[in-house]
C-alpha cells in the first residue's frame, strides 16, 4: 500500500486525502464510544467532564454509578430480564435460522427466493413497523405482555441474521459430504449432526452472535410487546435518558461494551477454531 | 445384447429408465445383470447416463421406470442408509473434520460395532491400502494419491458385497493413476467384492475391468469384456470410442455367411466380417484397427483384397511406428507397426498397397 515513486501528483494528493477519510470514519465511529468510558467513572452526577476530571485528580473520578448499578433493584431486574430473554431468543433464532438456511439452500425448494425474501425481511423493514405489527398480532393472541412473546418477537429479528450466515457458509459445503455420510450407512439425523452441523458450525455461530446481540440491544420492539416484567437493559437505560439524566447509563454501557468486545472475541476464536477444524487450513 | 441370465444376478437392471425433467430420458431401457464377484466399468462420454446408473444404484437418485435388484431384492424403495453399498466418490468426500481413523471408523460407528472391533476394522483397513501410519492426519494434509486411498478404504472398511466408484482416480496425475489402477483391481479381486467403476478414459476400462459397458446416449451400446470390446465392437460408436480405428465409408455389395464385401466411394471392393450391416445396398462404416493393417506383400495372407495407398507422413514414436496414410480419398487412415528390426520405414510419397485379414475389417452400421 506504500506509494509507488513513479505515483503523479493527483495520485499523490488522493492517497493522502484517501487516508484522512479513513482516520475520520473510524472517529466518528469510536470516538462517542470512547468518551462515555471516562465519563462513566465521573465523581459528580453530571454528563460532562469536570474540571477535577481533567486535570486527572483522583478527587474526579470514583466508582460510584458501577456501585448504583449493581445496587439499584430495577437495573438488577432489568439485567436478569436480558439474561433471560437473550439466551432462549437466540436459541430459537439459531435453530429454526439454521434449519431454513438449509432447507432453503436445496435446490429442489420451489419458490425458494420468495420465502428468503419474506424470512430476512424483519432486517428490512423499519423496526418501528414490525413492533408495531407484532404488538397488534401478539395482542390478539394473548401473547403480548408476556415472556415467551418477548423472545419470539426476538427470535423473529434474530433468524434473517442466522439465515443470512448459515445460507453463506453452505455455499461452500460439498453436498457429496452427505451422500458419502449417507452412503456409509447413517441416517438423516446422524448425517446432519455428525457431519453436516460441524462443518457449517462457523456460520452458525457468528449468526448466534448476531441474534443474541439484536436481542440484548433491542429497545424497540420490546417496549411494543413487553410489559414492566419484560423490561430489558436497554428499555432501562432509555427510561433512565428520558426521567432521571444519570451516569449510571454511562457505567452500563461502559460494561456492555465491554460484553460486546469479550463476546466478539471468544466467537472469533470459536469461529477460527472450527474453520480449522473443518480442514480449510491445515494445522 | 447377451448377458447372463438375470436369475442369479447379485446386481441387475430390469428395463430401467431415469428422467430428470419427465421429457427426455437420461438412461433409456437399461438392461444389465451382473454376477458376484465381477468388476464391471461402465465407460461412456459424459452425458451417456452411466453417472446416473450409479447413482441409481447408490440410492442417490430413483429409477423412472423399471426395477433395480440386489441380490435377488428389488432396491427401488430402499433408501441410501440402508443399502450397504460401498462407495468411492469423485472428489473422495472426506469428511474434512475428522481425522482419517474417524473418517473410517464413521460407518462402523453409525453401525454401532463395539469399539475394540471398530479399531481392529480401522487398522487393518489402513493396512490394506498402507496408510497404517496416517490415522490421526486430517484429509488436508494428504496428498491427492493419500485421499484417493483413504476414500477406498472407506468404500471397504464395512465389508460391503458392492462397491461403486464414480471415476475415483480422475483428478490423479497419470503415473498415479496407472499404479492405483493396480491397486485398486488386486484389491476388488482379493477380497471379492462386486465392483462396478464408472469411467470416461478408456485404457482404465481396458485395463481394468471384467466387464465393459459402453455407455452411449442413455443406452448400452456393448456390454463384453475389454478384449471382446477392442477386437469384435459391435458397431461404430464402440468401434469409434474405444482405441484408434479407420473408417471406411462404403455399401454392402454382397453378403455371404460371416463375411461380406463392401464396395468403397472410390469403387474399391474389400472383404470384411459382416458385424452389423443391413441388406445388399445398404450403407457401412467398415472399421480395422491401425496395428492390423498390414504393408508388407510378404506378411499379407494369400488372396486378401489389397488397396492403394500413398504414405502422407511417418511418425517415429520409438517402439511403434505410426504412418498417416492417403487411402480412398480419406487423408487420415493410420497404421501403427511394431519397431522391429526388419521392419520397413516409409517415406513420404510413397505409394504402397495395405491389406488386412478380413476378420479383422469389421463392416458396422453407417
Amino acid at each position: 500500500m506504500a506509494l509507488p515513486t513513479y505515483a503523479s501528483t493527483p495520485q499523490v494528493i488522493w492517497y493522502y486525502t484517501f487516508r484522512g477519510i479513513c482516520a475520520l470514519i473510524f472517529f466518528f465511529l469510536i470516538a462517542p464510544i470512547l468518551v462515555i468510558i471516562p465519563l462513566s467513572f465521573n465523581a459528580e452526577n453530571f454528563f460532562t467532564f469536570t474540571p477535577e476530571m481533567l486535570s486527572l485528580s483522583p478527587e474526579g473520578y470514583s466508582t460510584k454509578h458501577y456501585e448504583d448499578f449493581f445496587n439499584t433493584s430495577d437495573w438488577q431486574q432489568a439485567m436478569w430480564n436480558s439474561l433471560k430473554i437473550a439466551p432462549m431468543a437466540t436459541l430459537l433464532a439459531v435453530s429454526f435460522g439454521t434449519l431454513a438456511a438449509i432447507g432453503l439452500s436445496s435446490e429442489h425448494v420451489p419458490f425458494r427466493r420468495a420465502i428468503m425474501a419474506v424470512l430476512i425481511s424483519p432486517m428490512i423493514v423499519p423496526l418501528i413497523i414490525s413492533a408495531a405489527g407484532m404488538y397488534f398480532f401478539y395482542s390478539r393472541i394473548g401473547l403480548q405482555g408476556t415472556y415467551l412473546g418477548v423472545v419470539l418477537a426476538h427470535a423473529a429479528l434474530g433468524i434473517p441474521f442466522v439465515i443470512i450466515t448459515v445460507t453463506a457458509t453452505l455455499v461452500g459445503f460439498d453436498r457429496s459430504l452427505t451422500r458419502a455420510a449417507a452412503n456409509m450407512g447413517a441416517n438423516p439425523v446422524t448425517t446432519f449432526f455428525r457431519v453436516q452441523m460441524p462443518l457449517i458450525l462457523p456460520g452458525v455461530i457468528s449468526g448466534a452472535l448476531f441474534a443474541f446481540i439484536t436481542s440484548f440491544d433491542e429497545v424497540v420492539v420490546v417496549l411494543f410487546v413487553g410489559s414492566a416484567g419484560q423490561k430489558t437493559l436497554p428499555w432501562q437505560m432509555f427510561i433512565g435518558l428520558r426521567e432521571q439524566i444519570s451516569p449510571t447509563i454511562l457505567a452500563v454501557a461502559t460494561m456492555l461494551v465491554g460484553i460486546s468486545i469479550c463476546l466478539l472475541t471468544v466467537v472469533e476464536l470459536l469461529r477460527r477454531r472450527s474453520e480449522r477444524l473443518r480442514g480449510m487450513s491445515p494445522g | 445384447m447377451a448377458d447372463t441370465d438375470s436369475s442369479d444376478a447379485f446386481v441387475a437392471f430390469e428395463r430401467v429408465q431415469k428422467s430428470y425433467d419427465g421429457e427426455t430420458l437420461v438412461v433409456k431401457d437399461l438392461n444389465l445383470s451382473m454376477p458376484k464377484g465381477e468388476f464391471l466399468t461402465m465407460l461412456g462420454p459424459s452425458g451417456s447416463g452411466k453417472t446416473t446408473c450409479l447413482m441409481m444404484l447408490a440410492g442417490f437418485e430413483t429409477a423412472t421406470h423399471g426395477e433395480i435388484k440386489l441380490d435377488g431384492k428389488p432396491i427401488n424403495n430402499i433408501p441410501p442408509h440402508k443399502r450397504g453399498i460401498g462407495m468411492v466418490f469423485q472428489n473422495y468426500a472426506l469428511f474434512p473434520h475428522m481425522t482419517v481413523a474417524e473418517n473410517l471408523a464413521f460407518p462402523l460407528e453409525v453401525r454401532k460395532i463395539p469399539k475394540s472391533e471398530r479399531e481392529e476394522k480401522v487398522k487393518r483397513a489402513l493396512d490394506m491400502v498402507q496408510m497404517g501410519a496416517f490415522g490421526g492426519r486430517r484429509p488436508a494434509q494428504l496428498s491427492g494419491g493419500q485421499q484417493q486411498r483413504i476414500a477406498l478404504a472407506r468404500a471397504l472398511v464395512f465389508e460391503p458385497e458392492l462397491v461403486l466408484m464414480d471415476e475415483p482416480l480422475g483428478a490423479l496425475d497419470k503415473q498415479l493413476r496407472e499404479h492405483m489402477q493396480f491397486e485398486i483391481t488386486n484389491l476388488a479381486h482379493s477380497l471379492g467384492i462386486t465392483t462396478v467403476y464408472v469411467t470416461h478414459d478408456q485404457t482404465e476400462a481396458l485395463t481394468m475391468s471384467d466387464r465393459v459397458a459402453v455407455f452411449d446416449d442413455g443406452r448400452i451400446q456393448q456390454l463384453a469384456p475389454p478384449d471382446q470390446l477392442y477386437e469384435a465392437p459391435q458397431n461404430s460408436f464402440v468401434a469409434q470410442f474405444i482405441g484408434e480405428n479407420n473408417t471406411l465409408i462404403g455399401t454392402v455389395k454382397s453378403i455371404d455367411g460371416e463375411f461380406c464385401k463392401v464396395q468403397l466411394e472410390d469403387g474399391e471392393v474389400i472383404d470384411a466380417k459382416a458385424v452389423n450391416i443391413g441388406e445388399v445396398g445398404t450403407k457401412t462404416q467398415v472399421s480395422i484397427r491401425p496395428e492390423r493393417v498390414e504393408y508388407n506383400r510378404e506378411r499379407m495372407a494369400e488372396g486378401v483384397h489389397t488397396l492403394k495407398a500413398e504414405v502422407l507422413e511417418f511418425i517415429y514414436m520409438g517402439d511403434i511406428f505410426r504412418t498417416r496414410l492417403r487411402v480412398a480419398g480419406k487423408d487420415d487412415f493410420v497404421i501403427k507397426t511394431r519397431n522391429a528390426p526388419d521392419q520397413v520405414r516409409l517415406k513420404r510419397g510413397e505409394q504402397i498397397e495395405i491389406g488386412w485379414l478380413p476378420s479383422d475389417c469389421h463392416a458396422l452400421d453407417a
